[in-house]
C-alpha cells in the first residue's frame, strides 16, 4: 500500500475520503455472505449453547432453567469421566507419535533428489482417506477376530486376543485408534517437507564445516529452523484429535463400547444430544470442550515464544 | 492445464549425476559411489516405509475379490478365488433403496458444495486480501479463530433451528454453510494466494475506472484460477467423505449419502458378510481416489501452503 501523501488541498482529501468510503461499502458488500454466515452460524449459535447449557431442554418441552446444575452433574457422571480421560489419553499419545513419524519421514525425503514427489503423494494418500467411514470399516476387519494385526501380534509375541480381537479386547481398543491416526502422518510430513524446504543450506554447511554431527545439525539448526512449522502442526493435530468421532463410531458399532474403551468425549456428546435429546446437557460438554481446547491453544501459543523461532527475514 | 501427473518410477536410476564443475575423476567417482549408496538406502527405506503404510488400502482392495468367509484371517491380501459376488450384493442396495441413488445423493451434495465454497469462499477472500476497510482485522482474527474452533459447539442450536424450520432430512443444512463461507480454510487458503498476486494489478485497474466488482471478476478470478482448482477439489472430497452431518440431519435412507449408507449397511448386514461391506468401502472411496490419482499435485500443494506464512 502507497502511504497517502499529506496532502492539504481540500479537493483531494475530499477524494480520498470518498474513495475510502467506497471501499468499507465494497468491503462489507463482500464480506457479507460470510459475515452472514459467521453470525448465524458460529457466533448466534455459540450465545445460544451458552444459554442452554444452564437449562434443562430436551428439544419437545421449553428449555427450564437451571443454572449451574448441568456443569455440576457433568464432573459426578462416570461416563462423563471416561470419556474426558480416554480422550486426553488419546490426545497425549497419538499427537506426538503422529508428529514425530512425520518429521521423520519428512526428513528422510527431504534428501532425496529423485522419487520424493512419488513417495510424497503415496504418503500423504491415508491423511486423504483416513477419516472416511470406508477406512474404519477396513480397520475394523483388520483388528477383529484372527486378523491380520493379531495374528501379528502374536508372532511377535504379544498375547492371544480374545474373542473379537482388538476391536473386542477393551484394553486394545485404544492402541488400535492411535495406529489409525499415526497411519495418517501424512498431512503434517507434508507440511513439514515445505519448512525443510525454506532451511538455507548455508547453515548446514557452515555447520558441518565448524565440526557439527548430524544430531547436533538437526537440534541446532533443523528444530529451531522448523519451529513455527512444528507448532502449527502440533495445535491442528492436537485440536484435530480431540474431535475424535468417525472412527470410533463406525469400529464399536455406534456405542462406544466394548466396555466404554471407545466412548470419546464427541461420542458421548452425540448421544446424550441426538439419542437422548438432553440438548442442554450436551451443550454443556460443548462449551467444556470449547473452554479445554481454548486453554490448550493458549497454553501453546504462550509457551510458542520460548520455543517457536521465527527467522527475521520471514514474514 | 489438467496434471495429470504420473509418477515417477522409484528405485530406478539412482545416483543423478548432477553436472558440476570439472574435478578430478577419482573424486567425482567416489563422490558418486557415495551418491548411489546413500540413495539405494533411501529407496530401500521409503519402499519399505511404502508397503507398510499401503497395505491397508492395497488388502481393502484385494479383499473385496475374495470370498466372504475368506476376508478376516487372511494376512496375503492375493485371492485365492477370484469372485465379483461382493460387488454384485453391494450394488443391490439396502433396504429397497438402489446403490445408484446413494451415489447420485452423494454427487448432487458435493457438487452443490464445490459451487458454494468457490463463490462464497473467492467473494470472501477478496475482501480480506484486497479491500481496506475498518474493522478488517478483527473479522479475520474472528474468521481464524472458527478455524481452531470445535464445531460441536454450534451443532446443537444450529440442529434445533434447522428442526423448527422443518429442514431437517433436507440437504439445506449441510448445505447453507458452503454457501457462507463458513469453511474458514478456503477463505484463508484463497487469502494466501491473493496476497502474492501483484498489486500493481489492481492499482492500474481502479486507475481505469474499474470498480471492485470488475477487479474482482476481470482480474482476480482468472488469475487465482489455481487456488479454486485446489479448493474445489478438496470441498468435494470433504463433502462426499463427511460423516457427521449427513448422521445428524438425513433420517430417510432415500435421502442417505454413501458413508451413511454404508453405515446403515454395517449395522443391518450382522458381522458375517464383510466380502459386501468391503467392497461397499472400496466403491465410496472410488472417486475420493480418481480425484487423487488425477490432482495429486495440487491436493499436496494446497495442504503445503496451508501451513507456512499466516
Amino acid at each position: 500500500m502507497a502511504a497517502p501523501a499529506a496532502t492539504t488541498d481540500p479537493g483531494r482529501v475530499r477524494a480520498t475520503q470518498r474513495k475510502k468510503r467506497a471501499d468499507t461499502r465494497a468491503g462489507y458488500a463482500f464480506l457479507s455472505p460470510w459475515l452472514i454466515g459467521f453470525v448465524a452460524l458460529t457466533a448466534g449459535p455459540m450465545i445460544a449453547s451458552l444459554y442452554l447449557s444452564f437449562t434443562d431442554y430436551n428439544l419437545f418441552s421449553d428449555p427450564r432453567f437451571t443454572g449451574l446444575e448441568n456443569y455440576q452433574r457433568l464432573f459426578a457422571d462416570p461416563n462423563f469421566v471416561q470419556a474426558a480421560k480416554i480422550t486426553v489419553t488419546y490426545v497425549l499419545l497419538g499427537t506426538p507419535v503422529k508428529l514425530i513419524a512425520a518429521l521423520a519421514v519428512a526428513m528422510l525425503l527431504n534428501n532425496a533428489r529423485r522419487g520424493q514427489g512419488f513417495y510424497r503423494s503415496a504418503f500423504y494418500l491415508p491423511s486423504l482417506i483416513g477419516g472416511s467411514v470406508s477406512i474404519a470399516i477396513v480397520w475394523k476387519a483388520m483388528f477383529i477376530d484372527d486378523g491380520i494385526v493379531a495374528r501379528v501380534s502374536e508372532l511377535v509375541g504379544g498375547g492371544p486376543a480374545g474373542s473379537g480381537g482388538w476391536v473386542g479386547d477393551p484394553g486394545r481398543t485404544m492402541p488400535m485408534l492411535i495406529l489409525l491416526t499415526v497411519w495418517q502422518f501424512g498431512a503434517p510430513m507434508v507440511i513439514f517437507l515445505a519448512g525443510l524446504k525454506q532451511v538455507p543450506g548455508e547453515l548446514y554447511e557452515a555447520a558441518a564445516v565448524d565440526g557439527a554431527g548430524p544430531v547436533r545439525r538437526f537440534l541446532r539448526i533443523t528444530l529451531p529452523m522448523l519451529s513455527p512449522v512444528l507448532f502449527f502442526n502440533l495445535l491442528l493435530e492436537t485440536i484435530h484429535a480431540f474431535q475424535i468421532f468417525n472412527s470410533a463410531f463406525i469400529i464399536s458399532g455406534g456405542t462406544g463400547g466394548p466396555a466404554r474403551s471407545t466412548l470419546f468425549y464427541t461420542l458421548y456428546l452425540y448421544f446424550r444430544g441426538f439419542r437422548d435429546f438432553q440438548m442442554g446437557y450436551a451443550s454443556a460438554m460443548a462449551w467444556v470442550l470449547v473452554v479445554v481446547v481454548g486453554l490448550v491453544t493458549l497454553v501453546l501459543f504462550r509457551t510458542s515464544k520460548a520455543w517457536v523461532h521465527y527467522s527475521g527475514g520471514n514474514r | 492445464m489438467s496434471a495429470t501427473r504420473t509418477a515417477p518410477a522409484p528405485a530406478t536410476a539412482p545416483g543423478t549425476g548432477a553436472p558440476d564443475e570439472p574435478a578430478t575423476t577419482a573424486l567425482r567417482r567416489a563422490a558418486r559411489r557415495r551418491g548411489t549408496r546413500r540413495s539405494l538406502l533411501f529407496h530401500v527405506s521409503s519402499l519399505a516405509l511404502l508397503v507398510v503404510i499401503l497395505y491397508p488400502a492395497v488388502w481393502m482392495v484385494m479383499s473385496t475379490f475374495k470370498p466372504s468367509n475368506q476376508i478376516v484371517g487372511s494376512v496375503s491380501p492375493v485371492p485365492s478365488t477370484v469372485t465379483l459376488d461382493n460387488y454384485v450384493t453391494a450394488l443391490g442396495g439396502i433396504g429397497g433403496v438402489p446403490f445408484w441413488t446413494f451415489v447420485t445423493n452423494s454427487l448432487v451434495l458435493a457438487v452443490a458444495s464445490v459451487v458454494g465454497v468457490l463463490v462464497s469462499c473467492s467473494i470472501t477472500a477478496y475482501a480480506f486480501a484486497r479491500i481496506s476497510f475498518p474493522g478488517r482485522q478483527v473479522f479475520f482474527a474472528g474468521m481464524i479463530a472458527t478455524m481452531l474452533l470445535p464445531f460441536h459447539v454450534v451443532i446443537i442450536p444450529q440442529y434445533i433451528v434447522f428442526n423448527e424450520l422443518g429442514l431437517v432430512n433436507t440437504y439445506w443444512p449441510l448445505l447453507l454453510g458452503k454457501f457462507l463461507a463458513a469453511d474458514a480454510f478456503f477463505v484463508f487458503l484463497m487469502i494466501q494466494f491473493m496476497r502474492g498476486l501483484p498489486g500493481e494489478l489492481d492499482e492500474a485497474a481502479r486507475i481505469d475506472g474499474a470498480g471492485h466488482p470488475r477487479i474482482f471478476v476481470s482480474i482476480m478470478l482468472p488469475l487465482m484460477q489455481p487456488a479454486l482448482v485446489t479448493s474445489a477439489i478438496f470441498a468435494f472430497i470433504w463433502s462426499w467423505n463427511d460423516f457427521f452431518g449427513p448422521l445428524l440431519y438425513l433420517k430417510s435412507p432415500r435421502m442417505f449419502t454413501m458413508p451413511i449408507a454404508l453405515r446403515a449397511y454395517v449395522d443391518q448386514t450382522s458381522t458375517s458378510d464383510y466380502g459386501a461391506q468391503m467392497a461397499m468401502a472400496v466403491l465410496a472411496l472410488l472417486p475420493v481416489m480418481l480425484f487423487f490419482f488425477a490432482f495429486q499435485r495440487h491436493l499436496v500443494g494446497g495442504v503445503a501452503t496451508q501451513g507456512l506464512k499466516g
